[in-house]
């Protein structure tokens, strides 16, 4: 059994890759998530909506995009897709940084797909005559939402779009395959260049879990502070 | 299209078999498979002791599954080929790699699902069990899981879609899995990636949507059944 020695990797040039790729992991996170969940709320209002073809639209985009793994969403947004822009647009696209924008369009259409479910099942577990009542009290329309559906739908909501958030964070590591310079991917090339495989590997999974429990301590947080009330 | 088929249609659905090893979807639908499997008593060994009254068992394994579950599974596969050898004591192939990192990583998340399971119960079913003087193992055996599994059913349906998913990080340590072949033949053919990738987006979509129907379809009897 090998003995941890984190001294190689916590000064130089090691340890500027791997808090840049600690800093990109966080930066991806954020950035998709600020993207995914407007999308994710259209979504699951298309899936909620009163005409069929708007109801097919919404299943259609969820179940395609969680049939199908994160890696293919990746590698087809990277190799794929570019292909279907002209070509001006495509020069442009490879001049950037097209890795990072890539993972960042794979990581939001696949994020949302889950927090379209979350955000729906939170609507639909807050009952009909919660709206109707309110509406009948003289509330209009923003109002009852605003102070009656909203903060039932939010305490429930937002644990499991906070777990989801949870999936992203640790999504991000396979941005890796198509080289965008995250966290797994510094590690790699920490290793490589290191020969410290077993420190590397320790103190990276050490920085995913760091993170994960900050995650998680918000959701048991709010679950303390906003439990979510059975509406009878 | 069809060009492409003809040439490489074999290779994307066995891989170099039987010239060569086993690869492309039928690795994927095996390696999923075994993977599943082998995770199954992982998980329930997991799950029981989670839920155990001795706070020496419960501690260490609550730990365990946060920590693998707090963890990207790429990391979880780099541990795999790291650890591997140091336990067997010889070099681990890629496959053995990737089905020890499935095994431990669906367990955790089994586990899981067998702990929502018992705790679903009501609680007068353990009570009366042991008021029955069943013992604990008795009570867990022969009333607790029995029915615990069959309400668990439709998220182990759902856990076989998300290791068919999982296995697809095989192709970050060169398993020739279906993504990995994929990848081979753009890097053949080079001027049709949209095409290729489609084709692999579509045939995942076909085996998961399939499966997630099924799971739906058993989730909706089990509720007809309850009521």
């Amino acid at each position: 059994m090998p003995i941890l020695d984190f001294s190689a990797l916590l000064h130089g040039q090691f340890r500027d890759w791997l808090v840049s790729g600690f800093l990109f992991s966080l930066q991806l996170t954020g950035l998709t998530l600020v993207l995914a969940l407007p999308l994710a709320t259209l979504v699951a209002l298309l899936r909620m909506a009163p005409s069929r073809p708007a109801r097919a639209l919404g299943f259609l985009y969820v179940e395609g995009v969680r049939s199908v793994p994160l890696i293919v969403h990746m590698l087809f947004w990277y190799f794929g897709a570019p292909e279907l822009l002209p070509d001006r647009t495509r020069q442009w696209l490879y001049s950037g940084n097209v890795e990072a924008i890539a993972a960042v369009v794979a990581l939001t259409l696949y994020s949302a797909a889950y927090m379209a479910e979350d955000i729906r099942s939170g609507l639909r577990a807050v009952p009909r005559t919660q709206f109707e009542a309110a509406r009948a009290l003289g509330f209009s329309f923003l109002g009852s939402m605003r102070r009656v559906i909203l903060p039932q739908a939010l305490r429930i909501t937002v644990p499991p779009l906070i777990s989801q958030t949870l999936n992203l964070w640790k999504d991000t590591s396979i941005a890796t395959v198509i080289g965008v310079a995250e966290l797994m991917y510094q590690a790699q090339r920490v290793e490589t260049a290191s020969f410290r495989g077993f420190d590397t590997f320790a103190l990276v999974t050490a920085a995913y879990l760091s993170v994960s429990v900050l995650i998680t301590a918000l959701s048991v947080g709010f679950q303390h502070f906003f439990p979510a009330r059975a509406a009878s | 299209m069809k060009e492409l088929i003809d040439v490489y249609g074999l290779y994307f659905l066995i891989g170099q078999y039987p010239n060569g090893p086993l690869g492309g979807l039928a690795l994927t639908v095996l390696l999923a498979s075994l993977g599943l499997l082998l995770a199954l008593p992982l998980g329930l060994l997991l799950g029981l002791a989670r839920v155990s009254p001795l706070a020496w068992v419960r501690w260490p394994v609550s730990g365990l599954v946060f920590v693998v579950r707090g963890t990207p599974l790429l990391m979880v596969v780099f541990w795999a080929y790291f650890f591997l050898p140091v336990v067997t004591g010889h070099k681990t192939g890629q496959f053995d790699t990737m089905l020890g990192a499935l095994v431990l990583f669906d367990g955790a998340y089994l586990a899981e699902i067998v702990r929502a399971g018992l705790q679903g119960l009501p609680k007068g079913q353990f009570e009366a069990a042991r008021s029955l003087g069943l013992s604990y193992g008795q009570a867990m055996r022969r009333v607790l899981l029995p029915q615990a599994l069959r309400h668990m059913l439709p998220s182990l349906v759902n856990q076989f879609v998300s290791t068919i998913k999982e296995t697809s990080l095989g192709t970050i340590i060169g398993l020739s899995e279906l993504s990995y072949v994929a990848n081979q033949i753009n890097a053949q053919v080079l001027v049709k990636p949209l095409q290729i990738y489609s084709v692999l987006a579509l045939s995942y979509f076909v085996m998961c949507f399939g499966l997630s129907r099924l799971a739906y379809a058993l989730e909706s009897r089990l509720n007809e059944a309850r009521t």
